[in-house]
């Protein structure tokens, strides 16, 4: 590796200790305080034009509708009754109901399954063990729309088709799930559940009070990753329902698009109202699912 | 180890769930959905199921539609490696250690976490060639600051903002009727607008999470001495940095393809319909039109199963080259 022989030839040089010329930033106070301002100023420029259509819609979604094609993004007169409107328009909370509903039951049986399928492939001895988990490793490649089609046709069969159950019931089981808590229950040290083993604990006692608990911060980044993954769902619920009282948010968003789609208004007070609950799950999550997007290495 | 050589009927028990789920919903339409890509199958029954063998992807093989979209879905890939490159700039940026960073992070993660149908309804808002303020800004601009009566004062003809998810033009100038290049199509139209509107999805989001995460993995002895050295942040990246994040970045680089490969759906159903003039309907949204709409499983299914040849060619190169030390 060149990077290796790079390492032995520079190495020559380092300087005993840290501190003094050692440190990086050698010209001192001065250069630091001038890197963080201009690091500082660089990003928040960035994050302020990432933000930009966040605030546009926020903006937006309090305006009279004739101030919507204003340059001006701020409403001479902020109209909070716009909200209140969408509800009046389209049964709203029906459509967040649902998508809640259906992203709780998705998110608990994919976690309890995925977690019990990793238990089996971290913490149990068997032989073929990494062979199928390799077999398993090999099916996250399958993409989604080949299984689509069948799947669709399948829960015609099955008469799930316009029903929660054809919602919920496909999209509870994960290999990705399988993949992430297997990488953090691979963590648990083997001393702890060897103690119980030894104790005489039976497969489920060990599963359910040692490598559960100890799971956790796994489980709650899977469960975060499924909920909103469930709730943003899309290509799913739109060939599978036909009923308006079964329509998830993403449906009834499309559908108030098309129908109301001239009132931007109120289109942008239903987007930002679909986005409130993923982004206050976001900021309470966020230490949880950064670690776990870079254990599980992809997502999405 | 110690006395429990084989938890087999365990772990039989514990897979159970998932490995019927997986038998049930994968497995079996997996064989299911190739077996029906050598049929005719069409859902409405206008026409008799006939096992037609490989005349399903022959009739592919001929369909200009297919090689339209499949030229789609490619160029949509273009915003790839601006995302990744600025992926990697931000988090370069990030990994500084500075106070705050944390709410960067956040702040950039933020259009990947809430990415679906309420943004792609916010874009297509802010695309409206009349009423958004895209172009209320462009036009703005080019009036406000007379570059127009510069223009017109230099003999050229007056710019106008694009017409954005309207337009058919692009900046390759592909064809719309056959696949090929005609200079008439050259400019900025729907394709341009939802590279745009996908770097600004992605360019936060989980690539720059493990970039991030692999910057932390570069020894900082090597940096430090490097720059003892008097090695310019230039080489020091160049030299140091960038060859250490060599793994990631084929990481990042393989499964972008893979999902670009399948992307496009939400955006074409969503914002364009596929349009103007199928320009942005990926293989994706194909699949669906055929199967979902027109009801013709047995060639839907054909489409699919090339898309699933493709990604599985890469992956295979991806098993191939890749380094281990990422993907466990």
């Amino acid at each position: 590796m060149t990077s290796d022989e790079a390492a032995k030839s520079v190495r020559v040089y380092e300087p005993a200790g840290r501190g003094g010329l050692g440190t990086p930033g050698y010209a001192g106070w001065w250069y630091r305080r001038g890197q963080f301002i201009a690091s500082h100023g660089l990003l928040a420029v960035l994050a302020i034009t990432m933000l930009l259509p966040f605030l546009w819609m926020v903006l937006a979604s309090f305006k009279p509708l004739d101030e919507v094609e204003n340059l001006n993004p701020f409403p001479s007169r902020w109209q909070p009754e716009n909200y209140a409107k969408v509800f009046d328009q389209v049964p709203f909370a029906r459509y967040y109901f649902n998508s809640v509903l259906v992203a709780l039951w998705v998110t608990f049986l994919q976690c309890l399954t995925s977690a019990m399928a990793a238990f089996a492939f971290a913490r149990l001895q068997w032989r073929g063990r990494d062979m199928v988990f390799r077999l398993y490793l090999a099916t996250l490649m399958i993409p989604g729309i080949v299984t689509m089609i069948p799947n669709y046709v399948l829960t015609v069969k099955l008469q799930l088709l316009d029903s929660y159950l054809g919602l919920i019931v496909p999209a509870s089981f994960s290999a990705f799930g399988t993949f992430l808590l297997r990488q953090f229950m691979l963590t648990i040290p083997p001393a702890l559940d060897e103690a119980a083993w030894m104790d005489g604990a039976g497969p489920w006692t060990v599963f359910w009070d040692i490598a559960l608990p100890l799971a956790r911060p796994g489980l709650i980044a899977l469960a975060v990753f499924t909920f909103m993954g469930n709730y943003g769902s899309f290509f799913w619920p739109l060939i599978l329902i036909k009923s308006e009282h079964l329509r998830t948010l993403p449906i009834g968003m499309l559908y108030f698009d098309s129908v109301y789609g001239k009132q931007t208004n109120l289109i942008m007070a239903a987007s930002v109202m679909n986005l409130i609950p993923l982004i206050v799950l976001f900021v309470v999550s966020q230490k949880f699912l950064v670690r776990g997007i870079q254990m599980g290495g992809v997502k999405g | 180890m110690k006395g429990r050589q084989n938890d087999i009927l365990a772990a039989a028990g514990f897979l159970l769930p998932n490995i019927l789920g997986f038998l049930v919903f994968t497995a079996g339409p997996l064989v299911f959905s190739l077996a029906v890509s050598f049929s005719n199958w069409n859902l409405q029954r206008t026409i008799p199921f006939q096992w037609t063998g490989l005349d399903g992807y022959r009739e592919l093989m001929r369909d200009n539609e297919f090689w339209l979209y499949f030229v789609n879905t490619i160029y949509l890939m273009l915003g790839m490696p601006i995302a990744i490159g600025g992926s990697l700039f931000l988090a370069v940026l990030l990994s500084q250690r500075l106070r705050g960073m944390v709410v960067y992070r956040t702040l950039f993660y933020l259009p990947t976490f809430t990415s679906g149908v309420a943004l792609m309804i916010l874009w297509k808002a802010l695309y409206n060639p009349s009423f958004g303020p895209i172009n209320a800004v462009i036009d703005w601009c080019l009036q406000g600051f007379g570059i127009n009566d510069l223009l017109h004062a230099i003999g050229c003809g007056p710019l106008a903002a694009p017409q954005w998810l309207l337009e058919t033009k692009n900046l390759l100038g592909l064809d719309v009727e056959q696949v090929g290049f005609v200079a008439a199509q050259r400019g900025i139209g729907a394709r341009e607008a939802l590279i745009i509107m996908g770097v600004w999805i992605a360019i936060g989001g989980n690539n720059m999470l493990l970039y991030l995460a692999a910057l932390t993995n570069v020894p900082q002895e090597l940096v430090e001495a490097a720059q003892i050295d008097g090695a310019s942040r230039w080489r020091v990246f160049r030299h140091i940095t960038w060859p250490q994040l060599a793994p990631t970045t084929f990481f990042i680089v393989v499964m972008s393809f893979i999902g670009s490969l399948q992307g496009g759906f939400e955006q074409a159903r969503v914002m364009t319909n596929g349009g103007p003039a199928g320009t942005t309907t990926t293989l994706a949204y194909y699949i669906y039109t055929k199967a979902f709409q027109e009801y013709q499983i047995g060639y839907a299914s054909a489409v699919a199963w090339i898309l699933f040849a493709i990604i599985f060619v890469i992956t295979l190169i991806n098993w191939k080259f890749g380094q281990k030390e990422l993907s466990y």
